[in-house]
């Protein structure tokens, strides 16, 4: 026990901050582009959606470091994408927080996207009609009716959203690097440690994540329990 | 006050071709599920594009294919009444009839308020849709589209999803309520009394086409052609062969029929309503039906009967488990059933020769 309290008034929080930080902004980025593409792709016709869908998907049924490997081909400096944004805007991307931030959204989005697609594929689509014959814009009826309306499947995508960015690993490993109090998140300091046998250090950060987990599961169904209030339960 | 369409769509399997004018006010479409005229309603609110053809209302041109006008169904003023009324799920009952409205939030205010007041919702503001019960659901819709305003109102089978004893009271109600509107409605429904107590002009319609059209009372009188008969609630029918401009054979029936009116040349089948049978006991006298009884089913208010005819006693008019087409329906109201109950069963059933109906294809 003494060993505990001796690592944990040590222990370097960098981690947790840097991996709240990627999530909450990459979740952040990732829920607006979801809920946009969802919002594209049901008024799609069915083979423009299957295309859209395919591309969107596919970061999410990848190994990560395939993404991870793509992310590098655009994004490294010794490539033309990643050679312009740095001596054009001094943009860096690869062993920095802003390649933890990117490799995240890539990685988490298409939760957002299947998530808010699924609810947005639920809803009577009486409803988008009604809205239309009751002369409300398109923009109006998709914020104050579909988006209110798919709530619940929203809130739901959003959460896991955060986890799925919380917790990337394999392509932030790559983009980013672990650089420590950077881009040193939860997921990578843990394996860093188990490495060095640090099964104690290691059993503090995977309580956090366990703990982190349960909240997002428990404000899960939380949400959509109080929000489906108005829709009608099974 | 007029409309004027004519719209063609084709479908894999369907295909609409729809061509109506009409003047009235309250205009009614009648036809069995999956004939198209809920497509014709949303043709009408831009919720379905036709392939071809115009739809002009009060002269103001809602589509035509030829000058390439298609406005949005933002800009039509339809009110449409769905059948499962979509009310937003998420919006109170102030907020679904607000939904629509423009202007400066008093203004909005008050005419929600008014609204609330008319359709009888007033202590409901603040209920969401699902703790309302159907009949409320419906008022709320329909307070949501007068509240906008619009040039026409669409109902589309507004009376399907109710509770039938609820029917008969909201039907008045919504009738009552869309008197003081003064624009075109027009309703779709597969429901002969709803379309009856409604319509002043009616429309029948049948695999995408209409198949008869005229005043709805004079529709149902005399409906011109077999479809629109059996729409309008008529059960028996035989085709004819003529003999003179006073007598047909029914085939089915094993009967000649005399008439006073003149045949028209082109009726190929007869109808005739399964009320319209008259019992008689004793002697047979002219277009009188022997019959023989094959089954009876007691309901509250009636008795119906399934009768075979005279030519077809001794077949069975069973057939792999179905019943025979020519199976004649008679149905006694339950204050003339005294009567049957004190004579017993009739020798024959006349046929009044006034309510026959001669229909073409």
């Amino acid at each position: 026990m003494d060993e505990v309290t001796e690592i944990l008034k040590n222990l370097d929080w960098s981690p947790l901050y840097i991996s709240l930080k990627t999530g909450v902004a990459a979740t952040v980025i990732s829920f607006f582009l979801g809920i946009f593409a969802a919002g594209k792709a049901v008024k799609a016709s069915p083979g423009k959606k299957a295309v859209l869908d395919g591309i969107l998907t596919l970061p999410m049924v990848m190994p990560p470091t395939v993404a991870g490997f793509f992310l590098l081909l655009l994004f490294s400096r010794r490539r033309p994408v990643g050679a312009f944004l740095f001596e054009e805007f001094g943009f860096k991307v690869v062993q920095t927080w802003i390649g933890c931030v990117i490799a995240a959204i890539v990685i988490s989005f298409p939760l957002m996207y299947r998530n808010a697609r699924a609810a947005m594929e639920q809803i009577d689509v009486n409803l988008v009609y009604a809205g239309r014959t009751l002369g409300m814009s398109e923009t109006k009826i998709f914020w104050k009716i579909v988006i209110p309306t798919a709530g619940p499947g929203i809130a739901s995508g959003t959460i896991l959203t955060f986890a799925r960015a919380m917790g990337e690993y394999g392509a932030t490993s790559m983009l980013a690097g672990n650089i420590q109090g950077k881009t040193g998140t939860i997921a990578q300091k843990i394996a860093m440690v188990i490495q060095d046998g640090d099964y104690v250090t290691a059993g503090i950060w995977v309580s956090v994540v366990v703990l982190i987990a349960f909240v997002i599961i428990f404000l899960m169904n939380f949400i959509s329990g109080r929000k489906m209030k108005n829709i009608g339960r099974w | 006050m007029a409309i004027d369409m004519l719209i063609r769509k084709k479908w894999d399997k369907f295909s609409l071709d729809i061509n109506f004018k009409s003047q009235s006010k309250r205009i009614g479409i009648l036809g069995a599920s999956g004939c198209g005229k809920s497509m014709t309603l949303k043709s009408i609110a831009g919720i379905e594009t036709p392939d071809s053809g115009h739809i002009k209302i009060d002269g103001n041109i809602l589509f035509d294919k030829e000058t390439k006008t298609n406005l949005k169904t933002q800009k039509r003023k339809v009110g449409y009444l769905f059948q499962n009324y979509a009310l937003f799920p998420t919006m109170t009952v102030e907020q679904n009839i607000a939904a629509g409205l423009k202007g400066n939030k008093q203004d909005i205010h008050k005419r929600v308020k008014e609204m609330i007041q008319k359709f009888g919702l007033a202590g409901l503001e603040k209920h969401y849709p699902k703790q309302l019960s159907g009949g409320q659901q419906q008022r709320t819709a329909l307070a949501r589209i007068m509240a906008y305003e619009p040039e026409v109102i669409l109902l589309d089978e507004p009376f399907s999803a109710l509770d039938l004893y609820l029917k008969d009271r909201l039907e008045q109600e919504v009738l009552q309520m869309l008197e003081s509107y003064m624009g075109t409605v027009i309703m779709v429904s597969h429901n002969r009394d709803e379309i009856y107590r409604f319509s002043e002009e009616l429309f029948v319609m049948d695999k995408g086409r209409i198949v008869a059209s005229g005043k709805t009372e004079e529709l149902f009188q005399n409906p011109k052609n077999k479809t629109a008969a059996i729409l309008t609630g008529c059960k028996n029918f035989s085709s004819i062969i003529y003999i003179d401009d006073h007598t047909v054979e029914a085939k089915e029936w094993g009967i000649c029929l005399k008439t006073k009116r003149k045949v028209p040349k082109d009726a190929k089948w007869i109808g005739y309503r399964a009320h319209d049978f008259i019992p008689v006991w004793g002697t047979r006298g002219e277009n009188m039906l022997k019959f023989q009884l094959e089954s009876s089913a007691r309901l509250p208010f009636e008795q119906n009967y399934y009768i075979a005819a005279e030519n077809r006693i001794g077949n069975s008019t069973e057939k792999n488990g179905e019943k025979d087409k020519t199976m004649i329906c008679w149905f006694v109201q339950r204050e003339k059933m005294e009567e049957i109950e004190k004579k017993g069963f009739p020798d024959y059933l006349w046929i009044d020769e006034g309510k026959i109906l001669f229909l073409n294809e």
